[in-house]
């Protein structure tokens, strides 16, 4: 139990430190960084709690898909970082201002709030008890059973944003020499080569 | 130390949501780092509902935080492909600059 609290606290302070990082490197190529360390400590989190199969689709799919497409469009765009940085310093103490009125308000709600005793009574997907179920097969029995209509839901919200993002991003160049393999298969010889007869003594 | 309850968690994902907002604030200029800021928010609603869901027993709010899982990730590629077309037309990603539609 000790260790579950050091990991805890561990886990946490990592993740909270390098989300500051995110949104005060100077360089974005760090903050993207910070961000791929924000994600690896929020899934150890996640794996403390016993969401296994989230921590690790955190992991694949943040770490390794949004993290590395952020830092593929921060090194693609040639940007002038320091001339976005300016007003910085301007907008900090309101920002820090809202931010911690936010928080307050946040650990006010939180404060009062506490947990009715009918609340267990009411909930909707119990976890198995003492199951030898492992979290992944608990979350796919579920899945694919119950709330089938909305995983394939969330496919179609991939399927849309993916052809979304090829529309938006594909251009048409104009003026550009491609190979074109057809063209080129279906050239034959009488398109390309004349006989002429030279003459002795003209040139062609 | 005391055992780790359900209110540590929920602390965490509200520091967590409210570096969020400081970022949007703090980086009004930069969409990319307005971008993350927005995904360390979505985090923090994801770790939310897997404390409650581990608080109270309940696969449900697993798997809800899947479905945001999901729809962040989608709203990451559309945003990075605006972010990308956008570059290309005005060669600039300030904020202040995003002013054609205004009108």
């Amino acid at each position: 139990m000790i260790l579950q609290t050091i990991a805890f606290y561990l886990f946490a302070v990592v993740a909270i430190a390098s989300a500051v990082m995110v949104v005060t490197a100077r360089n974005p190529v760090h903050s993207v960084l910070f961000l791929v360390l924000t994600f690896f400590n929020a899934s150890g989190l996640f794996v403390l709690t016993g969401a296994e199969f989230l921590a690790m689709i955190l992991v694949i799919v943040y770490v390794g898909a949004v993290a590395v497409l952020f830092l593929f469009i921060v090194m693609m765009l040639d940007i002038n970082f320091v001339e976005l940085r300016e007003g910085f310093q301007r907008y900090l103490p309101i920002g820090g201002l809202i931010s911690a009125i936010l928080l307050a308000e946040i650990i006010f709600v939180g404060g009062l709030w506490a947990l009715v005793a009918e609340v267990k009574g009411a909930l909707s997907e119990k976890m198995p008890e003492e199951s030898k179920l492992t979290n992944t097969e608990m979350l796919g029995q579920l899945l694919y059973t119950k709330y089938v209509y909305l995983f394939q839901l969330a496919g179609l919200v991939l399927f849309v944003a993916m052809i979304g993002a090829i529309v938006l991003t594909l251009r048409q160049r104009t003026g550009v020499r491609k190979q074109r393999v057809s063209e080129q298969v279906y050239r034959r010889r009488a398109d390309s080569v004349e006989i002429k007869k030279v003459q002795p003594g003209e040139g062609v | 130390m005391s055992e780790i309850g359900l209110a540590h968690y929920l602390t965490v994902a509200a520091i967590l949501f409210t570096i969020g907002i400081f970022g949007i604030f703090l980086n009004r200029k930069n969409v990319i780092i307005i971008l993350m800021s927005i995904e360390l928010i979505l985090l923090a609603v994801n770790i939310n509902l897997i404390a409650f869901s581990w608080a109270l027993e309940d696969l449900v709010g697993q798997i809800f935080a899947m479905f945001v899982l999901t729809v962040a990730a989608a709203e990451a590629a559309i945003g990075l492909a605006i972010l990308v077309i956008y570059f290309r037309n005005r060669g600039s990603i300030a904020v202040e600059d995003v002013n054609v539609m205004k009108g």
